[in-house]
């Protein structure tokens, strides 16, 4: 990257060709497939809190027990919600991810050492 | 209890009569300490990537504790511990959305852009894109958000010292701006990032664990009864002068669009400021990246269920009145309360803490600005890449002089200034300007360098328009009242005070018109194959110095 030109050992590697690689496909499949839905409703989650804190305050402030208001309960959940996607997403990839990527950079050095077009 | 109601009303008389001698004795020697250890990493800055990324050998997990140490500005710890003080929940959803906005960098941003750069965002944005362009656009939004946050965390250290060490008077501020200037300035001249990334990691530990020894001290008065905890400020939040539902939202922000506007950037800003995304590259690897935001989650979430604790803490203990009278007002909050549960030494180390909260945040801002300035700007933009990498970190110790200059002629500039949306700025910029790019980078490839430039500039000049037409640069309110950056002009065209909620869809809607408007130049599609293959599975990633 930057300016200078890219190493030369890389350019010897046919990535649009590497690209239909099945494993390789697997694995960007497996990637984007987890992060885009989990992400989208985390944001949607989180958005809700906002908005309920803001336009439905009052429902907000209901006390269930004690102290405890519905309020304090989705901010508190909102918490255990972003605790629990982290160790779900580090879970996901290092069983799901982290074997495909390794496979593949393995494939890749191979290449590189061979020259392969 | 009665006890306690004593303690408070001994904070009420000396609120500010803190011991200015200790105060400055236990900030003092976390400055011989935190000097040693820079003295002793700075060894070791031989070439380029040691100085721009400590040699990519720290461990995910000290990793995590820099970027807590980054991320966790005075504004955290102070501003939403009084926050909660005086507004109660109010407060929690400003942390709420801190938190939650790691996630964007965990899921999507921090392995890819770890595969895929050297020492810089711009690395990532023009790897397959036009170099020269793009770079300066990205280096450009670099530097403006790193010089926003900067100003207002120097500006910050102006109110803190009145606080903490009665210095009231503007010629003894400004020589606390010099001071916490110039030793930003030997942490990074002497430093690199690796002493940077250390005095972050020692800031953390004290700052969480000064969160946590008080947050256990409350609990524990409270028979760590929550119940208890919330009835007991509750209660303090109703006897005020001005009473408030503490146990409700919508006290501090009357404005529900404005307060969504600033979720929105808050949540899309952190995986867009350039001085977070630059701590990816001082790992060795896509994993420990990985670790490290795992590490940075735990300990921001920890730390700011903490705030909650110690903001009802000080609403009951100190008071939302006597916190309000203060000087530095919610500010105050946080260390009154140490004074009132630990005296003056808890209260020394308190403000200690939070100085040096100061010093950590200001020094990784400036690393990544001076980074960005020798590498994209000068490197690449000016010299087109024909420079060694010697003379492109000798640039960069320029700049870092450079830079301390001007924060501390700023941070003097706008002392007494209320200058506290520059963050709520700077996470709008990072949302905005920052992040479609990045995004559109690494998933998807019809993305253009047409795209990147309007969605960088786009984001960033409606982001900067729209905060000086709105109402916290300018209002009607008379200017002795007057809550506004110019008192007593008012040229304010719209009502919300941030610009998030119209430049971050602004921005994604710009860079995605300009890549499917044909027209342009073209892009280089090896180049786009090269770049997600290498960010998915790592190959040719940036490797670890060897020493």
């Amino acid at each position: 990257m930057s300016t200078e030109t890219p190493e030369k050992g890389h350019h010897r590697i046919d990535y649009p060709a590497f690209e239909e690689n099945p494993t390789y496909k697997q694995l960007k499949k497996r990637q984007r497939s987890f992060v885009w839905p989990v992400l989208v409703a985390a944001m949607a989650w989180y958005i809700t809190y906002v908005i309920l804190a803001t336009y439905a305050s009052a429902w907000m402030k209901t006390l269930v027990f004690g102290n405890i208001s519905v309020g304090l309960l989705f901010g508190l959940g909102q918490f255990v919600t972003t605790f629990a996607i982290t160790q779900w997403y580090v879970s996901y990839a290092n069983k799901k991810l982290d074997p495909l990527a390794s496979e593949l950079r393995g494939v890749l050095e191979e290449k590189q050492k061979k020259g392969e077009a | 209890m009665n006890a306690l109601l004593h303690a408070a009303d001994a904070v009420t008389t000396k609120a500010t009569t803190s011991d200015p001698v200790l105060n400055i004795a236990i900030f003092a020697a976390f400055v011989v300490v935190t000097m040693i250890v820079v003295f002793r990493a700075g060894r070791n800055n031989k070439s380029a990537a040691d100085y721009y990324t400590g040699g990519r050998s720290f461990t995910g997990g000290q990793n995590g504790l820099a970027i807590a140490g980054d991320y966790l500005s005075a504004a955290s710890f102070l501003g939403i511990t009084g926050a909660i003080a005086v507004y109660g929940y109010d407060g929690f959803l400003y942390s709420i959305g801190f938190l939650v906005a790691w996630l964007v960098a965990l899921l999507l941003v921090a392995e890819l852009m770890r595969n895929t750069g050297k020492f810089t965002m711009a690395d990532v944005l023009s790897f397959r894109l036009h170099q020269r362009p793009v770079r300066l656009a990205a280096a450009i939004s670099t530097l403006v958000v790193c010089f926003f946050y900067l100003l207002a965390q120097m500006a910050g250290a102006g109110g803190l010292v009145a606080l903490l060490l009665g210095i009231n008077d503007s010629l003894g501020q400004s020589i606390v701006v010099a001071v916490v200037g110039a030793l930003m300035v030997i942490y990074v001249l002497v430093g690199g990032m690796k002493g940077t990334t250390w005095v972050q990691i020692i800031k953390a530990v004290l700052l969480i664990a000064g969160a946590g020894l008080m947050t256990i001290w409350i609990l524990a008065m409270n028979g760590f009864d929550m119940n208890q905890l919330l009835a007991a400020g509750n209660q303090a939040a109703a006897a005020a002068k001005k009473p408030f539902d503490a146990l409700a939202y919508g006290n501090q922000y009357k404005n529900a669009i404005d307060f969504i506007s600033l979720g929105m950037a808050l949540v899309l800003g952190t995986a867009g400021l350039p001085h977070v995304l630059m701590r990816f590259y001082t790992v060795p690897t896509a994993k420990e990246a990985r670790k490290s935001v795992v590490w940075a989650i735990w300990l921001i979430g920890a730390f700011y269920l903490f705030t909650l604790v110690l903001g009802f803490g000080a609403m009951y203990i100190v008071g939302p009145d006597v916190i309000l009278a203060a000087p530095g007002k919610t500010n105050a909050a946080a260390p009154l309360l140490a004074q009132a549960l630990g005296g003056p030494i808890l209260m020394g180390i308190i403000s200690a803490v939070a100085f040096a909260t100061i010093l950590a945040v200001v020094a990784g801002l400036t690393i990544t600005a001076a980074t960005s300035f020798a590498h994209d700007i000068y490197a690449s933009v000016i010299r087109r890449g024909e420079v060694s990498p010697n003379g492109e970190v000798k640039i960069a110790r320029i700049t870092v002089v450079v830079i301390g200059i001007a924060a501390i002629a700023g941070g003097i500039g706008v002392q007494g200034q209320n200058i506290a949306f520059l963050v709520a700025l700077a996470f709008a910029v990072a949302a905005s300007a920052n992040l479609p790019t990045i995004i559109y980078s690494l998933y998807w490839r019809k993305f253009r360098t047409r795209g990147a430039l309007w969605s960088i500039y786009g984001g960033l000049i409606s982001s900067i328009v729209l905060i000086a037409i709105s109402p916290v640069v300018s209002n009607a309110a008379p200017a002795a009242t007057s809550t506004a950056m110019i008192k007593g002009v008012d040229f304010h065209m719209w009502d919300l005070s941030t610009p998030g909620i119209i430049a971050i869809p602004l921005a994604f809607i710009l860079g995605w018109l300009g890549s499917i408007i044909p027209g342009g130049k073209k892009e280089n599609s090896w180049l786009g194959a090269e770049m997600e293959v290498r960010s998915l599975t790592g190959h040719g990633a940036e490797k670890e110095v060897a020493h």
